[in-house]
């Protein structure tokens, strides 16, 4: 009765996960959801998608070239960028526009500070303030999703030719025979006229957005995949929308008519992409238990103030990119005491 | 600074390093222009350079002003050096330079009222440029009047040529045009962020960086050369 | 900078100890420089000022010129407190305009007949960024602001710059009621910007979509400058239907 002795390491060891398998686990996240956009806009979200992807590798590998750090393509972060710029924008951006979006953000966000984990701002968010700064129009030019054809011929603006303004998509729509749509995002709609698009519709992602912000249950679905796989902090996510949902609410209690229901808040917009996908960025937000929260609740809160209060119809990339500035300060400000030692104050 | 730190060869050996003479040599006209430009190298004068460089013509016009009130206030301040006493010397080369600015102020009035209400207040505000000031104090008050003149046009054309490359820039993405002449057409869609002030942030961090890049590429050519590669 | 660091100096003592300036010294030098400034400036003054008024008047005859379509020659009305208009020396010795406050100036154009083509007057409106200054055109028979033109303004381009170009916008300013009340003294119905797509009545101004705050400065100009200019107007129409006298 002799076995051969079976050598196993014990069960409670792991290993690290490294960054490139994190990091490709977000793309595996990112991937349902470049689908369904694909899917609801057409070959004009392929394009758009495959353009800042392939603009931010290429940035990547140059400055990562140019500063003598080899290739750092194979951690697939720049991917996530590339893919969630690309998710960001309205479907039917001129694909010059994203290309320069994608570089500043890769460049300005991220090479220039010197690579993955030294970027203080979200790269991808970086390149879309910059596109709207530079672009206001252009990315605020909506079209509607599902239109037939959509997989033979892209969008009109998609092919503007580069450093031209886009071509008027207005005749497009015009052409499609599609009712009532009125070029206005939910979000628009909410905020200039007061009404509320239906929150299943929202929910399920039938309405006109960016190309992969408009349906909240698949980015739900693939955020909580991640979290369930710990890539990503649950506390940010709920944090999130925790702090949305506590500024919406008085509001909405107040003056149903005019504010909008914590609902709509938490569907519409950007909201629910940058929650799972861009705040919970790991080199960007606070890596203290607490300070995840805190982190959270602020992007949340800030997000809905400058939609209820400010200028812009959507406020989620100025209060993450806000955020990732102050996530240092709210590291430092959260610090857990160490086990075993007593609360001392800091002279 | 550079002069504190060359041994020049006309110096005269004085117990104080600050205080010697230059001589004038091509050096004393390039330094400006290159090797301690103002905006490029000293980092000095980033007010006008980020306010007014939205158009080549407002930094073409802003940088000529500031050479002409560099020109001036050098030249007196350099004639004057033995007269002003120490304890009375900054609020003297204020008055001085004050008194070149409003005479530019007047003059670009007169020129052009379309550039005078362009550049604004920054006509003014030369007065407290700190390239005119750190001029006047580090080199004018110490130096003759004929390498005070020759610097000081260095400087306000290193100055200049700086202002007209951010300007050039901000121009053509920000507007589609340089100098005014269109480049692109109609249909150019304007980069809205280059004329607006947070553009001139990015376009002088975009030409730092290109000359960090290019001064460290040069001090490591001679150590290895297999690193230079081809860029557009 | 290394030179205000308080460097150990090798010799013992300091080779030239600055000898105390007497206080005499001092002023003379500052006087002295202060006398060369005055004469530097006074000459630089003496020279540009009649070439910048004279281009500042040429610049605003050339505005007004333009503005009032079919007019050439110009003369300028001061609003005066009572409520009328009086004539303002136009080319009296190159100040002219500038010296009174401009908002209280309307310039009256007429065509090479000496008819009355129309009247100007600017108006401010604060806006997004700071104050927006328009030149009106105003009909004086119909009692309506025909035209206009933004003369000053630090609007964000690509937005606040459409109150000069967008097609649609410019379509309020071309006929914008400014009827007086019954009394004389004031509008009949304030100007007031109003949403993009709800203006109903003639006297309301369409905001521009993502330029409203630029739209109500223009809004506020042209209520500010007609409350003020339209009721004088008004009361002097006889005087302003004057020709112009010949130019010296």
């Amino acid at each position: 009765m002799s076995r051969p002795i079976e050598i196993r390491t014990s069960p409670h060891l792991k290993r690290a996960r490294t960054v490139p398998q994190i990091m490709l686990g977000v793309v595996w996240a990112l991937l349902p959801i470049c689908a369904f956009a694909v899917f609801q806009f057409g070959l004009s979200a392929l394009l758009l998608l495959v353009t800042t992807t392939a603009v931010a590798m290429g940035t990547e590998y140059l400055f990562a070239r140019l500063s003598g750090r080899g290739n750092t393509l194979n951690d697939w972060s720049v991917v996530i960028t590339g893919l969630l710029l690309g998710l960001t924008l309205p479907p039917g951006f001129p694909l010059w526009m994203a290309a320069v979006a994608a570089f500043v953000g890769v460049a300005l966000g991220k090479s220039l500070f010197g690579g993955l984990g030294f970027n203080v701002m979200n790269a991808a968010l970086v390149g879309r303030a910059f596109a709207q700064a530079a672009f206001p129009v252009a990315i605020t030019t909506w079209t509607p999703g599902f239109a037939p054809g959509r997989f033979q011929e892209p969008i009109p603006s998609t092919l503007t030719p580069p450093l031209m303004q886009p071509i008027p998509v207005k005749d497009w729509i015009g052409g499609l025979n599609i009712d009532g749509f009125t070029g206005a995002t939910p979000l628009a709609l909410q905020k200039f006229q007061h009404i509320e698009v239906s929150g299943l519709d929202l929910f399920t992602g039938m309405v006109a957005g960016s190309a992969g912000e408009t349906s909240a249950l698949l980015i739900m679905v693939c955020g909580l995949w991640l979290a369930y796989q710990r890539l990503l902090d649950w506390k940010i996510p709920v944090g999130v929308m925790l702090g949305a949902v506590l500024i919406a609410l008085p509001f909405w209690l107040l003056d149903g008519g005019v504010y909008p229901t914590p609902w709509f808040v938490l569907c519409s917009g950007g909201l629910m992409l940058g929650a799972w996908f861009m705040a919970s960025d790991m080199v960007g937000s606070p890596e203290t238990p607490w300070g995840a929260l805190v982190y959270g609740l602020f992007i949340g809160a800030l997000t809905v103030v400058i939609r209820l209060f400010g200028g812009l119809t959507e406020g989620i990339m100025y209060a993450i990119l806000l955020a990732n500035a102050a996530a240092p300060l709210i590291s430092a400000v959260t610090q857990p005491r160490v086990f075993g030692t007593r609360k001392e104050r800091r002279s | 600074m550079a002069e504190t730190t060359q041994p020049g060869t006309g110096a005269k050996p004085t117990a104080d390093p600050f205080n010697r003479q230059e001589s004038l040599t091509a050096d004393t006209f390039l330094r400006g222009l290159w090797q301690e430009n103002p905006v490029f190298v000293m980092l000095l004068g980033m007010c006008p350079t980020l306010a007014v460089t939205n158009s080549a013509i407002n930094a073409l016009g802003m940088g000529l002003a500031t050479t002409f009130v560099l020109l001036g206030s050098g030249a007196l301040v350099s004639l004057l050096r033995h007269l002003i006493p120490k304890q009375v010397r900054i609020a003297s080369y204020i008055v001085i330079i004050a008194t070149f600015v409003t005479v530019v102020d007047y003059a670009i009035h007169a020129i052009s009222l379309e550039l005078y209400a362009s550049l604004g207040a920054f006509i003014q505000l030369i007065v407290v440029n700190c390239i005119i000031l750190g001029r006047a104090e580090a080199y004018a008050s110490k130096q003759r009047l004929l390498p005070t003149l020759v610097n000081g046009l260095g400087m306000g054309l290193g100055f200049t040529l700086a202002l007209l490359s951010l300007g050039s820039v901000r121009e053509i993405l920000g507007s589609g045009s340089l100098f005014g002449y269109p480049l692109f057409g109609e249909d150019f869609q304007p980069w809205l962020v280059m004329v607006l002030p947070p553009g001139g942030f990015f376009v002088l961090g975009a030409w730092l960086l290109l000359f960090a890049w290019l001064k460290q590429r040069r001090e490591r050519r001679p150590l290895a050369s297999a690193g230079a590669t081809s860029h557009g | 900078m290394s030179g205000t660091l308080p460097v150990q100096t090798s010799t013992p003592a300091p080779a030239t100890p600055a000898p105390a300036t007497p206080g005499l010294a001092m002023l003379m030098t500052l006087g002295l420089i202060a006398a060369i400034s005055g004469l530097l400036v006074a000459t630089a003054y003496e020279y540009t000022a009649p070439i910048i008024a004279e281009k500042e008047r040429i610049a605003t005859e050339a505005a007004v010129l333009r503005i009032l379509p079919g007019a050439v020659a110009k003369r300028d009305f001061l609003i005066a407190a009572q409520g009328g208009l009086t004539p303002l020396a136009a080319n009296g010795d190159g100040g002219g305009a500038s010296d009174a406050a401009e908002g209280s100036i309307v310039y009256a154009g007429y065509d090479a007949q000496g008819q009355l083509q129309g009247l100007a007057f600017t108006g401010v409106g604060t806006g997004y960024a700071g104050p927006v200054k328009v030149l009106f055109a105003y009909d004086p028979e119909r009692q309506l602001i025909v035209r206009s033109k933004v003369l000053k303004s630090n609007e964000t381009p690509g937005f606040g710059d459409k109150l000069d170009k967008d097609p649609a916008f410019l379509k309020n300013l071309e006929a914008l009621d400014t009827r007086l009340d019954a009394t004389g003294q004031t509008l009949a119905n304030p100007i007031v910007t109003v949403k993009n797509g709800t203006k109903t009545q003639p006297w309301q101004i369409d905001a521009i979509t993502g330029a409203t705050l630029s739209s109500r400065a223009m809004g506020k100009a042209a209520n500010q400058a007609a409350q003020r200019a339209a009721p004088a107007i008004q009361r002097s129409l006889a005087l302003l239907a004057q020709p112009p006298r010949e130019r010296p």
